[in-house]
């Protein structure tokens, strides 16, 4: 099933590349937040995509329920509460210049480590047959051998984060 | 079938992208953002080495699923303190906010 010499496979996961890289372009370069936002949302769910390309179909549905669905528009709220400071044409730091040198040399550090065999040859071409399911994803987050304890752990840290988040963003004046 | 140094480099490009807005902006917001795509790189690059390593073995998943909820906590009260900054200096810059510099 080889359309031009190219797989669906590899025409998703270009079209994919595109949407997580150019969205994160996107946030990088706009100066206006509130597109920035969109844009931020572009690049996660082109990660979801990646996701499913990568037969992980929970965290692309997680994805997109957590990310774009909650971190996306509780980004788009801070952008609207802080409203005043959105409207300047937001600024960058004068040091951009270098860190557009230091991202570009830690980009080509990355990916010499990636493509040249510096550590081995570590990168298959093909992926196994067999993968775990989500089901098995799910045993294993209630397994007594395996992450029962980080997932009640982490579950602890997500509430005390979330009460934290609305005692931090009350209003001080009003208690009294 | 799309080699696994693909996946890995675009984890690279997305996680220097987001470095490169951490760096470069002075809006506390626009920095948040930058973190999340650099949380979003990790993420990518774990299920990319879950996938061509150990398939069967679900510790890939599972660490991006824990990699995703610390990002979510750290989503929220990021900018609950953002919101609570602005409040009292009015100013999401973070050059602004300099009441603990001496």
């Amino acid at each position: 099933m080889v359309i031009g010499g190219i797989t669906p496979e590899a025409f998703a996961f270009g079209l994919f590349t595109i949407l997580t890289l150019g969205g994160a372009l996107g946030v990088a370069l706009n100066r206006n937040l509130v597109r920035g936002a969109v844009w931020l949302i572009v690049s996660l769910f082109g990660m979801a995509g990646l996701f499913v390309l990568l037969s992980a179909p929970f965290l692309a549905a997680v994805q997109v329920l957590v990310y774009i669905g909650a971190i996306g528009i509780l980004i788009t709220f801070a952008v609207m509460l802080t409203r005043s400071m959105t409207n300047l044409r937001e600024r960058f730091t004068n040091q951009w210049w270098m860190s557009a040198i230091v991202a570009g040399l830690f980009f080509l550090f990355l990916l010499l480590g990636v493509v040249a065999p510096v550590w081995g040859s570590l990168s298959p071409d093909q992926a196994p047959a067999i993968v775990g399911t989500t089901e098995q994803l799910g045993v294993s987050f209630v397994d007594g051998n395996q992450f029962v304890l980080p997932f009640e752990v982490v579950s602890l840290l997500l509430t005390a984060a979330i009460i934290g988040a609305i005692v931090i963003a009350r209003h001080q004046e009003e208690e009294e | 079938m799309v080699p696994l140094w693909m996946y890995l480099a675009v984890g690279a490009a997305l996680f220097c992208i987001g470095a490169y807005t951490v760096l470069s902006r002075k809006n506390a917001i626009a920095i948040l953002m930058g973190i999340e795509l650099m949380l979003n790189a990790v993420n990518l690059n774990l299920v990319g080495f879950w996938r061509y390593q150990a398939p069967e073995n679900m510790s890939g998943q599972a660490f991006a699923a824990f990699v995703l909820v610390i990002a979510a906590a750290e989503a929220a009260v990021g900018l609950a303190i953002i919101i609570a900054v602005y409040r009292s200096r009015r100013s999401v810059v973070v050059e602004d906010v300099d009441l603990l510099r001496w």
